[in-house]
This record gives C-alpha cells, sequence and structure tokens, in this order.
C-alpha cells in the first residue's frame, strides 16, 4: 500500500515543532525515527497525517548526567541506548532490553521518546521506564511540564501527552551500588515482540516489576513486588498472575501468557539473585 | 554423445563442479530487471477493491466518488471485465471427480474469500489507484459462511456453489491389499491425528504483471514473474480471446516463487484484460497484504492415521484419512486437488509394505484458494509416515533407526511399485541413512541426549526418512487436458566470436537455473561456462516448455541444454573437420578451442571457426552443413515421475517450562541424481528445510470463524528467520536416473518434503518421558505446553 500523508515539515527546533503542531487542525503527527509511524501509514492505518519531522533537532539527542540523576533525549536511538556507556553504567535494564527490540536496522532508526510516545503496550521500553521509576518531559503550546512514568501510560497507544505536546526527553535515577536491573522475556523470534516479558529491578528500598506484553499498558506489579520483598517467590508469581491482563491472539492465549509470566518471574529472581552475588 | 561423468579430471568437466552463477553479480548489483522496473509509455496502473466479507452478494457498485479523485482514468466491475474475459474452471480429467464453479477475473455477483477483487481502480499512479479503491463503494448482502474443514460436508453447513450440489471438490482412495485384516491380525496398531497449518510461499518479490495490449498489431505483450511463461501465454490468450501466437510474456528476474507464481490469479488476468479493453499497458504489483490474502495458501490438513506392525517392527499396513480445504475455487489449471492427491500417493513412500489405504477429501469453504506450494503434499505425508513410524518404534521399544532398517526398501530391491502404486526406478535409502547417522554421531548424540536428561535437559532427535517426486510425465497435468507442458527444450547457437547463446524453456527464480544451464551447456559443446550467455522466460524467444517446477529444471531442462549442447558439438566439430582436413570423430572440443581428440594439441579456436563459417563462407565445401544451432526437446518416457529420496535429523532443545523448542541442529542426506552444481544443490536443500523449519515451528494463517484473515503481515504471520535456524549439514548420495544422460532428478523440494517431520519427531522424542506428544503444526510454545498438561484453560 501507499501511504496517503497531507503533508510534510522538518522542524528548526523543538518551538518551531511546536507551532507546527499547532496549526496542524488535530492531524500533526510527529516524525521521530518512523518506525512504527511509517509502517502504519504504509499499511493506511493512518491517513491524511501532517508530518512535523523532528528528526534532525540534535538538541533532543543523548545521554547526560544531571543533578545526580540521567537524562535521556527523546531522540536517541534504541542502538545508542544499547550502547552508550552512561546507560550501561546506571541504567543497564534500558541497554539490555535495547537488545531485544526488533533488528539491527529499526535500532538505528528508532528512538526511546517515539517509543514511549508510541506507548505499544508490547514494546520494552514503556515498561523499564515505568520500573525505573522515570520523569517524562514533556514540552506543549503552553510551556513544558514533567510526567511520572507511573501516570503516563494510559491504554492501549494512549498517553498522558495532550494535543499538540512533544516528548522531549525522560530523567530518572541513576543505579544505586548493588541494584540489579534485569530484562526476562520471550518472544517466538529473535527480535519479535514479546509474549510476555518482565523488567525487575532490587534497590533497598525493595524489588520493582514491570510487566509488558501483558495488558493494555506496562504493568506495575505492586502484589507482586511486595511478596518478593517479603521473600515469597510463590506468592509473587501468584501475585502477578492475578495483577496482568493479557489478551489472547494468533501467538498465544491469555492462559499461556499469564504462565509465561510466572515463569519470568522465576527466572528472573533466579538471575537477580546470582548476579548480586 | 555420453559423458563420462565417473572421471572428475576429464576435459571440460563442469558438470559436478560448483560455479559461478552468471546472474549474481548483476542481482546484487541492484541492476536486475524486475516487472516493477519496467516503465512504459502511457502506463498506468491498477489497485483492486476486495472482498471485506468471506462471503457476500455484491448488490450495488457506487463509484461516483472515486472517480474523481485526481489520477483516476476508469473503474471497472467485474461484469464490465467479464465482458472481454471469459471464466475458467479448475479442473482436470484425470482427477475424476473433481468440480468446480466458473471463477470470474473479479466477482460478477458475489465474493467468496475475503480479498476476492470486486472492482478495479485504474489510475496513473498506484497511489492515486488506491484513493480511489478506498472510496469505491460496495453494497453487499452478507451470507453464510464456510470456514471450518470438518463440518464441511455437514447436513446442517450451507453449501457454498448451490449448482454443485455439495461443498466436495474432491475424493480419491488409494487403496491396495487388505487393510482391515492387517489391521486385525496386527501385534501393534498405532493411530495418531495430526494437523498441518495453513500457509503462504511469502515471495520476497510480490506477484507483479505489466500487460499491454497493442491495438495496432494486436498483440499482446505482458511482463510477468511467472514460473510457466508458455502456460501464462495459454491461459491469456483463452480467456481473452486472442491467438495463442499474438501473446507474448516476458518474464524477467524473479524473486523467488516457491510455487506459488504457477498459478491464473483472478487480479493478474484482470490486469490484462483491462489493457486489452484500454489499449494502454497497465501494472499491478501485489502489496504484502495483498500477497497474505490473495496468493495461493497451502497444506490445510487434517489426518487421522494408523499404522499396524508385527512385533519384529515391520509395517504391515497403513490407513489414511486425509481432510483438506481449498477456499472457494479449485485454483486454474493446475486445481487445489493435487495437494490431497499427493499426499494419497506418498504416504508410506519409502518402506517396502503391502497393505495399503488413503483416502483424501478435499472441501469448499470460504477462504483464500489452496493450490501448490513447494513440496506439494510432501511434509504432510511425511509428517504422517514418519510420525506414525516413530511411534510404533516407540510402542515396540524400538530404536528409531532400527525400525526404518528393518522397513526401508532394500538399496537393491529397484525397479519397484510401491503400495500406493508409485514406481521407483532406484532409490538409496539404506546408504542415505548410513551417511546420515555417520555424519550426525547418531550413538554420541543420544549419549549426549541421555546425559542431559540426567541435569534437567529435554533434548530430542528426531528421524524423517522421505521420497520426493520430481521430473513429472505428462501423466501430471497433460492427460488432465491441461496445457502445461511436460516436455522441454534448448537451443543452444554458437555465434561468430566463438561464444555460446542457449535458450532455454525452464525458468530462473534466484534458485540458479541458469547457471545450472550455463555450466551444462558450457561441458556439452566444450567452452567455459563463461562463454555460454543463458537466456530464459520470453515464449517469443526459447523453445517451448512447462518451465519451473516439480523441481523439474535441471532433470527435465538440464537434459534437453545436454542433448542441444551435444548436438552443436557435433555440427561445430562437422565444419572445423572440413576446415582441417580431418576426420570429425577425432577432433574434440576444450576450453573454446578445437582441439586433437587424442593428443589434446590445438587446432583452432572457435573464434576462427565463426569467422569463416559467418564471414567467409564461400571458403567453406559446398553443401557443408553450417547451422551453428541446435535445439533439442526432452521428455521422460519410462516412468510418470522420477523419485528422489533422502533423509533428514533434526537435534531440538525443549524448554518444558516456556514450550519453546530451540533448534540445534539439522542434518540432511539427499539423493538427487547427478549432482550438476554441488553449491547451488546445497543451497535448495538448505533453503528447502528453512521452508520446512518454518512450516514445523512458525507459519500458520489463521483465520476466525467468519472466514476472516487474522495475520495478513510480516509481523504477524511468522517465517523462520535466521537467528532461529540451526547449522545444516547436508550429505549426497547420487543415484542417477537412467532415463536420462545427465542422469539429474532435481533437489528444489527434499529440504521442505522432510524438515517438518524431523522435527516433530524430535520433539516428541524429547517429551516422551513425560508421556507428551505434540501432532499439530506449527509446534508454539503454547501447543508444547498444552501438551505437556501444563495449561489447564
Amino acid at each position: 500500500m501507499k501511504a496517503s500523508v497531507a503533508g510534510y515539515i522538518r522542524a528548526n527546533d523543538v518551538a518551531h515543532a511546536v507551532r507546527l503542531l499547532a496549526s496542524a487542525d488535530g492531524m500533526g503527527r510527529v516524525l521521530a525515527g518512523g518506525q512504527s509511524l511509517v509502517a502504519a501509514m504504509n499499511m493506511r492505518l493512518s491517513t491524511g497525517d501532517m508530518l512535523v519531522d523532528i528528526s534532525r533537532l540534535t538538541e533532543l539527542e543523548g545521554v547526560t548526567e544531571e543533578d545526580g540523576r540521567l537524562r535521556i533525549g527523546a531522540l536517541t536511538r534504541h542502538a545508542e541506548i544499547g550502547r552508550n556507556p552512561l546507560i550501561q553504567t546506571h541504567a543497564p535494564l534500558l541497554a539490555e532490553a535495547a537488545g531485544h527490540i526488533a533488528h539491527a536496522a529499526i535500532r538505528n532508526r528508532g528512538t526511546i521518546g517515539g517509543a514511549l510516545a508510541h506507548a505499544d503496550p508490547a514494546a520494552e521500553f514503556p515498561a523499564c521506564i515505568l520500573c525505573l521509576n522515570a520523569v517524562l518531559h514533556v514540552t506543549g503550546p503552553d510551556g513544558s511540564r514533567d510526567i511520572a512514568a507511573g501516570d503516563f501510560f494510559h491504554g492501549l497507544f494512549e498517553t498522558a501527552l495532550e494535543e499538540g505536546e512533544i516528548l522531549t526527553a525522560i530523567s530518572l535515577p541513576k543505579a544505586e551500588p548493588g541494584e540489579v536491573q534485569v530484562v526476562e522475556e520471550m518472544a517466538r523470534r529473535a527480535g519479535d515482540y514479546a509474549l510476555a516479558g518482565l523488567c525487575v529491578t532490587r534497590r533497598r528500598a525493595g524489588y520493582r516489576i514491570a510487566a509488558f506484553s501483558v495488558g493494555p499498558r506496562p504493568i506495575l506489579a505492586t502484589g507482586a513486588m511486595q511478596a518478593l520483598d517479603a521473600g515469597d517467590l510463590d506468592a509473587a508469581v501468584a501475585n502477578l498472575a492475578e495483577e496482568i491482563e493479557p489478551a489472547s491472539d494468533t501467538q498465544a492465549s491469555a492462559a499461556y501468557r499469564r504462565h509465561l509470566a510466572g515463569v519470568l518471574l522465576r527466572r528472573a529472581a533466579l538471575r537477580i539473585e546470582g548476579e548480586a552475588q | 554423445m555420453t559423458i563420462d561423468f565417473g572421471h572428475p579430471d576429464r576435459p571440460n568437466s563442469y558438470i559436478g563442479k560448483t560455479v559461478p552463477r552468471p546472474n549474481a553479480p548483476r542481482l546484487v548489483q541492484g541492476r536486475g530487471e524486475y516487472v516493477d522496473d519496467m516503465v512504459l509509455p502511457r502506463m498506468l496502473h491498477v489497485a483492486f477493491v476486495r472482498s471485506p466479507f468471506a462471503h457476500a452478494r455484491i448488490t450495488g457498485i457506487d463509484a461516483a466518488e472515486a472517480k474523481a479523485v485526481p489520477g483516476v482514468v476508469r473503474i471497472f466491475t467485474g461484469a464490465e471485465v467479464a465482458e472481454v474475459c471469459t471464466p475458467w474452471v479448475g479442473v482436470l480429467a484425470h482427477l475424476q471427480g473433481l468440480k468446480s464453479p466458473p471463477e470470474y477475473a473479479i466477482a460478477v455477483d458475489r465474493a467468496c474469500w475475503v480479498g476476492e477483487p470486486v472492482a478495479a481502480v485504474v489510475a496513473t499512479s498506484r497511489a492515486a489507484a488506491e484513493e480511489g479503491a478506498a472510496l469505491v463503494e460496495v453494497d453487499y448482502d452478507v451470507l453464510p459462511v464456510v470456514a471450518d474443514m470438518m463440518t464441511a460436508l455437514d447436513d446442517d453447513t450451507p453449501v457454498l456453489h448451490a449448482d454443485l450440489g455439495d461443498n466436495l471438490a474432491f475424493r480419491r482412495v488409494n487403496e491396495q491389499g487388505d487393510v482391515d485384516a492387517a489391521m486385525a491380525g496386527a501385534h501393534k496398531v498405532v493411530t495418531a491425528h495430526f494437523t498441518t497449518a495453513r500457509h503462504t510461499g511469502v515471495t520476497p518479490e510480490p506477484r507483479s504483471i505489466l500487460a499491454d495490449w497493442n491495438p495496432a498489431d494486436e498483440r499482446m505483450t505482458v511482463w510477468h514473474s511467472t514460473q510457466a511463461p508458455h502456460m501464462m501465454q495459454t491461459a491469456l490468450a483463452t480467456h481473452l480471446d486472442i491467438a495463442e501466437s499474438r501473446v507474448r510474456v516476458i518474464c524477467g528476474d524473479v524473486g523467488g516463487s516457491y510455487g506459488i507464481k504457477v498459478h491464473v490469479y483472478p487480479d493478474e488476468v484482470a490486469t490484462a484484460a483491462i489493457a486489452r479493453i484500454m489499449g494502454r499497458p497497465v501494472k499491478f504489483i501485489a502489496d504484502r497484504l495483498e500477497s497474505f490474502s490473495t496468493d495461493i495458501h497451502a497444506r490445510d490438513h487434517e489426518i487421522e492415521a494408523k499404522i499396524a506392525v508385527d512385533a519384529e517392527g515391520r509395517i504391515l499396513a497403513m490407513d489414511v484419512d486425509d481432510w483438506t480445504a481449498i477456499g472457494a475455487y479449485s485454483v486454474y489449471p493446475r486445481t487445489s486437488a493435487m495437494e490431497g492427491n499427493q499426499v494419497v500417493n506418498l504416504c508410506g513412500g519409502p518402506y517396502d509394505f503391502e497393505h495399503y489405504r488413503a483416502r483424501t477429501s478435499v472441501v469448499f469453504q470460504n477462504k483464500t484458494p489452496t493450490c501448490q506450494y513447494r513440496a506439494v503434499g510432501h511434509p504432510i505425508a511425511v509428517a504422517i509416515t514418519e510420525g506414525l513410524v516413530d511411534m510404533a518404534a516407540a510402542e515396540l521399544g524400538m530404536d528409531p533407526v532400527e525400525i526404518r532398517r528393518r522397513n526401508l526398501y532394500a538399496d537393491d530391491a529397484y525397479p519397484v511399485t510401491s503400495p500406493a502404486k508409485m514406481r521407483f526406478e532406484g532409490l538409496s535409502h539404506h546408504k542415505s541413512l548410513d551417511l546420515l547417522l555417520d555424519l550426525m554421531d547418531y550413538d554420541g548424540l543420544r549419549a549426549e541426549q541421555a546425559e542431559l536428561r540426567e541435569k534437567g535437559v529435554y533434548r530430542g532427535i528426531g528421524i524423517a526418512s522421505f521420497i520426493e517426486l520430481t521430473n513429472p510425465s505428462p501423466f501430471m497435468y497433460g492427460i488432465g487436458g491441461a496445457r502445461i507442458s511436460a516436455q522441454d527444450g534448448c537451443t543452444v547457437r554458437m555465434d561468430p566470436d566463438g561464444s555460446i547463446v542457449a535458450l532455454s524453456g525452464v525458468t530462473e527464480q534466484g534458485q540458479g537455473t541458469e547457471a545450472m544451464l550455463s555450466q551444462v551447456v558450457a561441458e556439452g559443446v566444450g567452452v567455459a561456462p563463461g562463454q555460454v550467455h543463458v537466456i530464459t522466460g520470453d515464449t517469443q524467444v526459447t523453445p517451448y516448455g512447462g518451465g519451473t517446477w516439480a523441481s523439474r529444471g535441471a532433470g527435465i531442462g538440464g537434459e534437453a541444454a545436454l542433448r542441444a549442447a551435444r548436438a552443436l558439438r557435433d555440427s561445430i566439430l562437422e565444419v572445423a573437420g572440413a576446415m582441417l582436413q580431418s576426420d570429425a570423430a577425432g577432433l574434440d572440443i576444450r576450453d573454446g578451442e578445437v582441439v586433437d581428440a587424442k593428443s589434446g594439441e590445438a587446432r583452432m579456436p572457435l573464434e576462427e571457426l565463426g569467422r569463416i563459417v559467418y564471414f567467409r563462407g564461400d571458403t567453406l565445401p559446398q553443401g557443408l552443413p553450417r547451422e551453428l544451432v541446435q535445439t533439442r526437446h526432452y521428455i521422460t518416457s519410462e516412468y510418470p515421475f522420477a523419485f528422489t529420496n533422502g533423509v533428514q535429523a533434526s537435534y531440538v532443545e525443549v524448554d518444558t517450562d516456556t514450550g519453546n523448542v530451540r533448534l540445534l541442529k539439522h542434518w540432511c542426506v539427499e539423493d538427487c541424481g547427478r549432482i550438476i552444481n554441488p553449491m547451488l544443490v546445497d543451497e535448495q536443500i538448505r533453503g528447502g528445510i528453512v521452508q520446512g523449519l518454518g512450516g514445523a515451528l512458525f507459519e500458520e494463517i489463521h483465520y476466525d470463524e467468519d472466514g476472516q484473515l487474522l495475520n495478513g503481515s510480516m509481523a504477524d504471520y511468522l517465517v523462520p528467520m535466521a537467528a532461529e535456524m540451526p547449522d545444516m549439514v547436508i550429505g549426497h548420495v547420487e543415484t542417477p536416473t537412467k532415463e536420462s544422460s545427465l542422469g539429474a532428478k532435481g533437489a528444489g523440494e527434499a529440504g521442505t518434503a522432510g524438515a517438518p517431520a524431523a522435527v516433530m519427531n524430535a520433539i516428541n522424542d524429547a517429551l516422551r518421558p513425560m508421556g507428551a506428544q505434540v501432532t499439530h503444526m506449527p509446534f508454539t510454545p503454547e501447543r508444547v505446553l498444552r501438551a505437556l498438561g501444563t495449561l489447564k484453560d
């Protein structure tokens, strides 16, 4: 199929991009890496878009340390996330997750901001930043604001971003000494969306578990977290099964996904034990 | 005439050696010429409005809005196309009882599957045509849907085509001996229920056609991504009412076919019909969604099967009840009954036993039509046979290798006719099995498996012997009335510079047909392969032939090429003899030079011979034949089909917590007769295995109960990818067919035939200690876990 696009403009800076979106009559779409949007347009799942291309706004790229936290520009590519030394040191969860995302060509173009704003519940990064308790920085016609990851994901492809707002960066706390972060997922083929996946971290304050591909949005499994904190893995698996909302599709049933999530939690717990030693 | 293949150091010994593929640099440098690369003056593009319903009456089509889209030139309904294009019926006389209703290029009053064309929008660009197609308003009355295979013949299931009386398209029983008595008296009878999923071929280049009707000279030229240009010439001429001689089909580079591109597709014929009506070139390139919803599907079978063995593990009988649903129409002109027909011909194929019964029931339903796809019927028959043999071995507590040794046809048993009435000229089951066991270190692998099992690691070894039908004679299609040629031809000529041009009726789709032809011709004439330019795929240029399918390129096309090349060699030597005043019999051609056959002494380069013949013919004796061009055609005559054989093994690890199956390694020993190009044969085997592994673990087209296609993209239809593929070890046994001087039988489908069964047996070998078994392909993690009883709901 051929895409049906209403218009395309390359933004000069973030303010320009915000003005362009404001003038697009609700049809504005931010084009960053294009790895989900262009595919959707080429299937005519999205037509009549006014594309605002932010992909050359270099000020939105890169990883920095800021006030003891890690700041990741929205245009930072998956491949960079996977190999960036600051991320490998301070947010190894993101680096590991990047290796699970699709294939090299897609990782070279896809951006973390795009992945978060797209909010595919099967994607790794939304669950990662939920697990890492990140903050999302957005800019819109009324200025800038911050949104906690826990408030950002509303549903299937739905987020707290308002019309005309652009996600510019995320920031997150650095891993504390001795913190362990792991991703466990299983996909039918390497690079496919996971049948189920878990991000698990253990820090002094306790475990955090965010599940993906098992509901309409990434799910923070608080019941499973509490059980793990109490040292009861079996209860954590049981709680996790209650907390997730998997759907059935052509790859696997909800029942399978629920079972798989439990297997993955046991594996994550085992890995964390191993890596902590 | 004959070549002494026993001597690898003979002159011009290109047959049997890996030579570079002549078209590879062009393709990897992006200089291929696919249909979509063709741009003609005044060319238009067509996009199709397709039925969103599996079964619906078309009550009205409103194209007013679509016509207003800039670039849209014209919109066609089924009735308008039908004015110049007659419908076809996909039946063959020798498939007795096969029935199918007339099928139109564009549905006229009823759509019978999701994706069937119901209108066509012609525009100056594909984008404009799609824009228009989205605005064509079709009114439908939704009709009851037949979606389920096993209830298609029930009394309360609606009849899809009222004129046909019921939903049974074809049924055949192939029976030999007394199966019931043999079963009754057997030591053990094992029963199993198998299913193979609905697949499609997923060619890298989608189906493509560009048709141009020139009213001035009343000729149609069609650039088509196809396997069978001459068959398409007939089909288009017949249904567009044009003399066959006035239709030219040109097949340039083709980006993969796998059997998908050997059928007549409604949208492609419609494209040609529209070109005929408009007098302008019209192009249609299927997009990926159209590929999934309208390329033929295949393999959708459910089978109940039994095997009877005696106490020593001898097979006494097999009883197979095969069901398949083929969509709403039998595909033209090869028919959709052939796959089921192959299943009943091929079950039990490698084994020497007496009592056999196999029935196939082929039913209609409201889904995309199914038809022949790589290794037609073989993966199904091999899965049934090898699955049952392994289960019988397990019942008897016998090793899977041992039960095969006791039942495979002895290597000196040939010629022999199987209980399914297949005639085998010469196969090598035992020799192949011996080589396989050697390559895989079977005993070592068993020891490793046992050791790991102690540690809770579940690995399995699966073996699958197989036969593969190749080189069909007219018994496959011709006797049924189809103008599908079983013979093929090759013209070989020498040009003035001493180079050779070979024109062949078999075609290239990326598998290396042209490389194979170049080396056969090179050896046949006596020049380097680089001196041979091969031309295929043009009905106006090449000798008449069947094209490439059923692994016939090397066996049929290669033999025709060899015979033509040897004839040209003789013609050249006759001229050389006159020029050199020597006996032609004492001369030979080696590396592009006429030489003394005994001493090898150079006598004259072909270039010099060409100069004299073409420019100074006055110096040659009058009456000397000087046609440096020869054509030969070849057809098999002693056997209806050649058969190849082989055996595969798979080594897998099953994660019993997740159900995931990891492919650790794969082995295949096959006997394709004479190997012409070892690298190409290995690549064919590997590629075929990959397609078979896809069927075993990944590929499955899903429909819901309303006949809606649920997975029409590469994200949802999982093809095998490199990361999941195991290392493969390929070994060969060569038993050339005596029917031809070349002795090649064909290698294109063997990998696909045996791989799914090998994987199934490997998984079941791993699961056996837990009393679990899988027989429902693909073996997804969920199906494995359900077999293990892990999931309760």
